[in-house]
Formats: structure tokens, sequence, C-alpha cells
């Protein structure tokens, strides 16, 4: 299991965009994962909680968005999504094909990040 | 209380890996040496098939080297070390897979002299999921699949499967004894990935490997043709 590896390459590198930004207080980060980028999301959000804690993201969510894997088929010149990654068929014409255009992302997209102000000013 | 903003990021999370990757591939071209990653889960013959893939290499002239992943012996090594060609154990401590980090502090210490080798093996850990996700500069990545395991396997690690350039079934000289459905297994592959080319190999033997050390040949050759010095 190298989730637990791939959670803190994410708390490292987030934590880090969050100090340059100057933020205090992250509330989610948001991920796109790719069904080929070989990352099972439960063990990614299980050891999300263990590599936060004692950063600036303890307590942060990890909203993680699931990316498909989409093939190009020359015969229909056309991108289709899969919904497995047992059978790289166009679902178009059941056409093999290799040309994978999407679902290796492993990519931290964006911090859901709190301002903190002054209570009274 | 206010309301949350966005900060945009958009960066690869194994970006530092893949970045590293990218300059050892390029010192690796530089120095007109070839990198091929072995990946396979534990027990299906990587040590056995690299120690014949160095023999075999070294009787034809040619100048092969091997980095050894291994969570927790050096035993590998000292198997390979019998083929004559330098070989170097990396000890992962428990780590499931290897990174580029490791390979380039591990060809600091090790001191070689890439200039001097044509081939450069690095035999991963035994695990068909975790190797997937780190590229290590190589040029070429095999899974191996030895014909005890299970015609299946590629649809149950696609991931791994997908992410090889080459597939090589081991230990052909069983694959009677264990009733290996090889139109299962090759259908398996090309399931998971369509095109790949897969070899049919017994280190025991010695048959497919002509084959294999050809493909290895002339793959270096054409390499060498695009970026190798």
């Amino acid at each position: 299991m190298h989730e637990l590896s791939i959670a803190y390459s994410l708390v490292e590198m987030a934590s880090r965009a969050a100090e340059d930004a100057g933020v205090t207080r992250v509330a989610a980060v948001h991920l796109r994962l790719g069904a080929l980028a070989g990352v099972v999301k439960e063990s990614l959000l299980f050891s999300y909680d263990v590599a936060t804690e004692g950063t600036i993201l303890a307590g942060s969510r990890l909203e993680i968005e699931e990316v498909p894997v989409a093939l190009y088929c020359a015969a229909c010149a056309a991108v289709s999504t899969l919904d497995t990654i047992q059978s790289f068929r166009c679902p178009r014409c059941g056409r093999p094909s290799s040309d994978v255009r999407q679902g290796r992302e492993l990519e931290l997209i964006s911090l859901e990040v709190l301002d903190e102000q002054p209570a009274y000013s | 209380m206010n309301s949350p903003r966005i900060l945009e990021i958009r960066r690869g999370v194994l970006e530092k890996n893949d970045l590293l990757a990218q300059s050892l591939r390029a010192r690796f071209d530089a120095a007109g040496v070839m990198v091929v990653n072995l990946v396979s889960g534990p027990g299906a013959g990587k040590t056995t098939f690299l120690q014949a893939t160095l023999r075999f290499l070294r009787e034809a002239g040619a100048h092969p080297a091997a980095l050894v992943g291994d969570l927790a012996t050096d035993n590998d090594a000292q198997r390979l070390a019998r083929s004559g060609a330098p070989v170097r154990q990396i000890v992962t401590g428990g780590n499931c897979h290897l990174e580029a980090e490791m390979i380039a502090s591990h060809l600091t210490a090790w001191g070689i002299d890439l200039n001097a080798l044509d081939y450069l093996f690095i035999e991963n850990v035994g695990n068909l999921v975790c190797p997937a996700s780190y590229d290590l500069g190589e040029h070429l990545r095999v899974v191996l699949l030895s014909v005890t395991e299970g015609e299946d396997k590629p649809l149950k690690y696609p991931v791994l499967f997908n992410s090889a350039d080459v597939a090589v079934f081991t230990k052909i000289d069983l694959a009677a004894a264990v009733e290996f459905d090889r139109p299962a297994a090759a259908a398996a592959v090309e399931a998971v990935h369509p095109g790949m080319t897969i070899l049919d190999t017994s280190a025991k033997t010695g048959e497919g490997m002509d084959h294999w050390i050809r493909m290895l040949t002339h793959f270096r050759q054409t390499l060498s043709q695009r970026t190798l010095t």
C-alpha cells in the first residue's frame, strides 16, 4: 500500500501552497484521481487523516473527483470514456485501443481556504 | 465567519518523482545506457529471469548492470552477482515500491560509471500495485507473469499491466504441468493493454530468451538512433 506515501506528498504540496499564500486555515483539498493512477480512493482518504495530523491541513476534508479512462478510437475518430479498466475497447464500435487520453491524473486541483479576520474591526 | 475561497493549484502530486525521473532519463540517454524496469508480483521469477538476461547479454559482449529492490534482504543481489555483472541492492525497508529518488541516491552511492554500461536493469519490489505509479526514468517497463500464477492476473491488476510496455510469460517450461491456458492469459493482457508485445520465456531452459535478447538489442538500437549518444 503506497497511498500513505502519496498522502504525505499531497499534504507536503498542499501545506506549502497554503503557507506561500499566507493561508491559516484550510477547509478542503480537491484532488483529481484517474482510474489508471494506481491509487485506491478509500486508502487515500484513510491515509489523508494520518498524514495531515499536526499540519495546517489537520481537520480538513479531502474531496476526490474520480476521473474515468478516456480512449481515442481512430476508427470512430472520437474520444469515449470507459466504465471499466478491464477492457480497453471503444464503447462505440468495440475495437481495441491503447490511446489513453485521460485517466492517469493524480492532481492537486485546489484548496478551499478560510481567511481569518479579526472578530471586531 | 467568512465564506471559503478557492486557491487554485493544479499540480501533479507525484511531480517531484516525475521531474527527477525525467532528469534520470536524460542522464541515461547521455550515457548511452538503456534502462529497463522489471515489475511483477512476488515469485514470478524476476530474479531468475534477470540472472539469465545478464548472462546472455554478457555472452553477447554487452555490458549490463542491475539495481535490485527488495523489502528486507540482499539474497537477490547475491544471486545476480554470480552473473559477473555489477549489481547493487536497494533494501527498501518495507517500502512496497521503488521511487526515482532511491534510484538517484543509489547510483551516487554505487559510484558506477554509466558511460561504461549498455543496459541497466532495475528489479522492482515484487508487487503488482504500487510500482505502477512511479516513473524511475526507465526506457522500457516490463511486466512478468509466471505460468503458475493464473491467467486472469492482468484483469486483476490492470493498472500495472496497462502501464508496462512489454509482458513476459515466465517459467513456460512448467506450462504443461500447471495446465497454463496461454490463449486466456494473452487475451487478458490484450484486454487491458491492446497491442502489447508478449514474450514466452523459460530462464531455466533458455527457451525464448534469444527472442527477448534480440528485442532488447533492437530496442536499444532504435533508442540510440533517437536519443542515446
